[in-house]
């Protein structure tokens, strides 16, 4: 039996379960009596609710209530109270507060049934009278109004320029600029938003939520409904997936919550698959890039900015231009990030937020300047490639981005492109081949954890994260048994539930290194303490060893010198009449490392595209993504998740986007047969390479996290490859073949982004 | 979803009967398309007829030697008949080429005939639709027309009709056969589906309790040289931007005969009978081709986000008919790989 289970490519711990239906999800948990809910949302963009005739709704048989701003009191009135650990600076949405209306498909009303049928029905016949308001969704017609981004959402830093730019770039003899634009996205996880929300006599409520961090979600439920934190319990022991949208409590929580305290009746809210876009989403963002660069293919100055959606009550932030300062050496770099209030939802994280959209238009731009000055694009990447952190001016505490370049060159085969446009085809067919790079945050958060190990040898950990499909549940096994040198089988992890030791929220790729090092070092802790009651055992191999003298593997407790001088843990426990052994623990990021170092993921993306040259159809034939990320602790989860990054890549760069009517200020196409992601036909060979990444430094497991890396780098070395096959460089996401054509019609009076 | 009556029909005539009773009852077959537009309140049907036991699931050859396909054989039983992959490979293309296997699996030949549009405000409650309420106006012609047509459009309606299977039928010069209050009676496909004009609530010639029976394909009609070409934003389940049907008989390198029918371009299968006339007899070449779509597209007209439409359908025209003349059957996305 090997113990050594991280990086090995263990199955999913909760494969079968999933594969069987057993694994349950927010909408699954029974309760007797239990009420389902029907969310009702708005059909204008801007204005105010003059009524809401709930009358003959309120007839249909089966209806137990229907709440409406003109009905719910008793709620937080305080903005402040409505906040949760993701809000971005500004006064967060508060659901059936007023008849305000600040966005299209606002959530204005709750009708609650004995079936979801009912409720449907009845939420049908209630009718809904508005005073409009003038209102603004056009975010290129309103970059005029932009202003600059405040500070105050987590993580966000303010870009910093350097040398001076604008001049180098005058006086430039090759450069190049443009301007890119993508419009809104949005999330859709396979589940929906759902809550099943159980009232107790004693006014407890335990929330099954789909969420990306149960503990938000109690904060913002107990101060919202004045309820101590003791007393909210939020339950997720599975999420269908979240890339962002369950990190902020969504408005179906509030719902059920509601109906469950005013009701005392256990009620389910489910979102429609429509109502999946009425909440945050990537925003639209128009960016632009404009660059220099010597005969020699260096790089003499940078500037990039970005305009991005927000709506009128909330200020989102993502870093976007940021990582334009940090990826090559240049002395002459100008930054701008600003917003544009919009009457939208406030938008949301989503995989990669800012990074993603930074590197479709920068990475472009980069091969656009190599272009320029006649150097093939990878070579001119190398040509700038910076070693340290170049805003920071710290050393990377690893940075294999060279190995990317190299070995997934090799087995992409770029050696063997030619460089000009339009050089390949294959009888109607062009061909192309392009590339990017892109980085990501390696960061850990504190987190806490907890183990119990029983006298029948079997270890349960626990920390309340979550597990949004990544493998949570596996690494987390994986990394405790190891440290325990246990059977795998004999190890139990769970999750998403707060009176369990609290985790940070589900992002930021951050969660394997945040609640993996919290894991650890309580089985450390574990470990420790079996190795003084090993010491304590009478007549035993191991009596009086010291804790040095010990180690741990195949389930016993052993003398390094003498690895057959063993006990068991079982036989430990016996003979020290321990009936179990609890330890908590915390980690966080060790603070003077940060000061020294900076962190980061990196991955190079290869990318082959066949463009009909008179239809202006594109097909990714070929990708090959390399991720330099630390360890690997298991490469068949993480590189699920980088097949997943690539196919979303792929689906950003030719097919996805949000559109809004701008005369309505409303997503029209908010519906999967509409808003179009990859379909099985639209993928074809995708190559995973983690090439070897040796860090100390970064976290005790040496790990970086690759939930966000993956996709970063995809869409513009789509878009380079369409480039070089074409000759057009198609700076709006998606990629359609009008844009490939030439033949599509800007018309932004009407609607766009 | 409103409350409604159900009621399983025997017969065709009793089916008949049994929708005629009421003014909003519907018949429903595969339901692919009626049960998602009920559950959104764009249909609301008083009373369901359910004809899926009627005896009208079978293909047979006619005593003209022409395919009589029974309405309810589903669609992919359709495309992958022996029959119709010998001797109309464009209508299994053309099937092929449509929504999912799942959809094709569940979806008869009558009822894809009848599917509504796919504009995006037609599906939208919130947004004003003539075609969903008469006279609340054209949200599409001033908003997101993308996907709306280029063709036969009217102040009050630019939608259009979404069928694949539809265009390889009316390339192919199918006609509809119908049971309904007064009997029978037959109707061509050209005629079968109506273009806007003032009454975009209508999508076709059927009247209220007319049921599909049947849709009869002729004898010895363009078995060789078709090619179904797709258009679309992804390389499956997608709706098209635009697609060609495109049949030829040749002799040598002259052109016999010829038949080109569009989707994704207006609220039928277009069809240009003036434009084949001029191309029947001439030799086949590449500029034909263009002129012939030239004359297609002649009367096409754009509105912002559409307009492409009218350059990529003359692309696709000639695109196809250099895919029929070559024999390529294949629809695009299996070019890269081919």
């Amino acid at each position: 039996m090997k113990t050594n289970y991280t990086g090995q490519p263990a199955n999913r711990v909760d494969g079968s379960l999933k594969v069987t239906g057993t694994a349950k999800y927010a909408a699954e948990f029974e309760a007797e009596g239990l009420l389902f809910g029907y969310i009702i949302n708005s059909t204008i963009a801007k204005g105010k609710i003059k009524e809401i005739d709930i009358s003959q709704a309120m007839q249909v048989a089966g209806v137990v209530q229907i709440f409406t701003h003109e009905n719910v009191s008793g709620l937080a009135w305080f903005n402040k109270s409505y906040k949760d650990m993701d809000s971005p600076p500004g006064d967060p949405f508060r659901p059936l507060y007023d008849h305000k209306i600040r966005y299209s498909m606002q959530p204005i009303g709750l009708v609650v049934a004995t079936t979801f049928e009912v409720a449907r029905f009845a939420a049908s016949l209630i009718k809904v009278t508005y005073k409009e308001e003038k209102l603004v969704t056009n975010l290129q017609d309103n970059l005029h109004r932009s202003k600059k981004a405040p500070m105050g959402k987590v993580g966000y830093v303010q870009p910093k320029s350097r040398g001076d730019a604008e001049s180098v770039f005058a006086k430039a003899e090759y450069k190049i600029e443009g301007e890119y634009v993508h419009a809104a996205e949005h999330h859709n996880p396979l589940e929906m938003f759902a809550t099943t929300a159980i009232w107790e006599e004693d006014g407890k409520v335990t929330l099954y939520d789909k969420t990306q961090g149960v503990s938000n979600v109690q904060l913002y439920i107990s101060n919202i409904f004045g309820l101590s934190l003791k007393n909210v319990r939020v339950v997720s022991p599975f999420v269908g997936g979240g890339f962002g949208s369950g990190l902020r409590p969504q408005y179906q929580v509030f719902m059920a919550t509601l109906a469950a305290l005013e009701l005392r009746r256990p009620v389910r809210v489910v979102m429609t698959r429509q109502q999946m876009f009425s909440f945050g989403h990537r925003p639209g963002t128009v960016q632009r890039v404009a660059m220099s660069a010597d005969e020699n293919g260096k790089l003499t100055s940078i500037q990039h900015e970005a305009y991005g959606e927000t709506s009128q009550f909330e200020d989102y932030t993502e870093i976007v231009v940021n990582w334009s300062g940090t990826m090559y050496n240049c002395e002459n770099v100008k930054l701008k990030y600003e917003l544009v209030k919009l009457d939208v939802a406030t938008p949301t994280d989503m995989r990669a937020p800012g990074a993603v959209t930074s590197a479709h238009a920068f990475e472009s731009a980069i091969d656009e300047i190599a272009y320029a000055v006649k150097i093939d694009p990878l070579e001119f990447r190398k040509i700038n490639y910076a070693e340290d952190d170049q805003v920071e001016g710290k050393p990377y505490s690893s940075k294999e981005l060279r190995a990317c370049y190299d070995q997934g060159a090799a087995k992409f085969g770029w050696s063997g492109r030619s460089i000009e446009p339009r050089s390949m085809r294959e009888g109607n067919q062009l061909i192309g081949w392009g590339m990017a790079n892109g980085a990501w945050d390696a960061l850990q958060m504190p987190a806490k954890a907890q183990a119990v190990l029983s006298l029948d040898g079997k270890l349960t950990v626990s920390s309340g994260t979550s597990e949004i499909g990544t493998g949570t549940y596996t690494i987390m096994t994986q990394i405790a048994a190891e440290t325990l040198g246990m059977d795998i089988n004999d190890v139990t992890f769970k999750l998403g539930d707060t009176l369990m030791p609290m985790a940070p929220l589900q992002g930021g790729s951050w969660t394997a290194a945040s609640v993996g090092s919290a894991v650890k070092a309580v089985c450390e802790e574990v470990k420790a303490k079996l190795f003084k009651l090993a010491s304590k055992t009478k007549h035993s191999p191991l009596s009086g060893a010291a804790p040095k003298e010990l180690t741990m593997a195949e389930g016993h407790i052993f003398l390094i010198s003498d690895p057959g001088s063993r006990l068991s843990i079982i036989e430990v426990m016996r003979l020290t009449e321990t009936d179990s052994i609890i330890e908590s623990g915390m980690s966080g990021p060790d603070p003077a490392a940060k000061t020294t170092h900076s962190f980061n993921s990196h991955a190079a993306v290869f990318a082959e595209v066949k463009v009909d040259e008179d239809l202006g159809t594109v097909i990714v034939t070929r990708v090959v993504c390399a991720v330099a990320a630390g360890k690997i602790l298991n490469p068949k989860t993480a590189g699920s998740q980088i097949l997943g990054s690539v196919v979303w890549g792929i689906s950003k760069a030719l097919e996805e986007e949000t559109v809004m009517d701008n005369n309505f200020g409303r997503f029209m196409n908010h519906n999967l047969g509409e808003y179009h992601v990859a379909v099985n036909k639209d993928i074809n060979d995708i190559d995973i390479i983690f090439v070897e990444e040796h860090d100390d430094l970064v976290n005790p497991l040496g790990i970086k996290g690759v939930g966000e890396i993956g996709i970063i780098a995809v869409a513009p070395a789509i878009a380079n490859a369409v480039f070089h096959a074409t000759g057009v460089r198609v700076r709006d996401l998606p990629i359609t073949m009008d844009k490939v054509l030439q033949l599509a019609e800007e018309d932004k009076n009407q609607v766009r982004v | 979803m409103n409350s409604f009556s159900y009621h399983r029909a025997a017969h065709p005539v009793e089916a008949v009967k049994d929708v005629n009773n009421q003014s909003d009852a519907k018949f429903v077959a595969g339901g692919t398309n009626l049960f998602d537009l009920m559950k959104l309140n764009i249909e609301k049907p008083s009373h369901l007829t359910d004809i899926n036991r009627l005896d009208l699931g079978k293909i047979e050859v006619l005593p003209n030697n022409g395919l009589r396909l029974g309405a309810l054989v589903t669609n992919a039983a359709t495309a992958w008949n022996k029959d119709v992959e010998e001797n109309y490979p464009l209508l299994s293309q053309a099937i092929l080429a449509g929504a999912s296997p799942q959809l094709r699996n569940m979806a008869t030949n009558g009822g894809n005939t009848l599917q509504r549009t796919r504009c995006y405000y037609f599906y939208d409650l919130a947004t004003p639709c003539n075609k969903r309420e008469p006279g609340t106006g054209c949200s599409a012609i001033n908003g997101f027309n993308r996907i709306h047509a280029i063709l036969g459009t009217s102040e009050t309606c630019i939608a259009t009709h979404p069928s694949d299977m539809c265009v390889a039928l009316m390339a192919l010069d199918a006609k509809v056969n119908v049971t309904g209050v007064n009997g029978e009676r037959t109707i061509d496909f050209a005629d079968f589906h109506r273009l806007p004009g003032d009454t975009p609530h209508l999508d076709n010639h059927l009247e209220h309790g007319d049921l599909i029976t049947s849709i009869d394909l002729p004898a010895d009609h363009f078995k060789t040289n078709v090619a179904y070409l797709k258009l679309r934003d992804r390389q499956s389940y997608a709706f098209a931007l635009v697609s060609v049907a495109a049949a030829l008989k040749m002799e040598g390198n002259v052109i016999q005969d010829v038949s080109v029918a569009l989707g994704g371009v207006a609220h039928k299968p277009w069809r240009d009978r003036q434009a084949e006339e001029q191309l029947k007899g001439q030799s086949a070449t590449a500029a034909g081709f263009r002129e012939f779509a030239e004359t297609v597209l002649s009367g096409a007209r754009g509105f912002g986000h559409n307009t492409f439409k009218i350059e990529l359908a003359k692309r696709a025209i000639v695109r196809a008919l250099t895919m029929a003349l070559k024999n390529e059957s294949t629809i695009l996305s299996d070019l890269s790989k081919a």
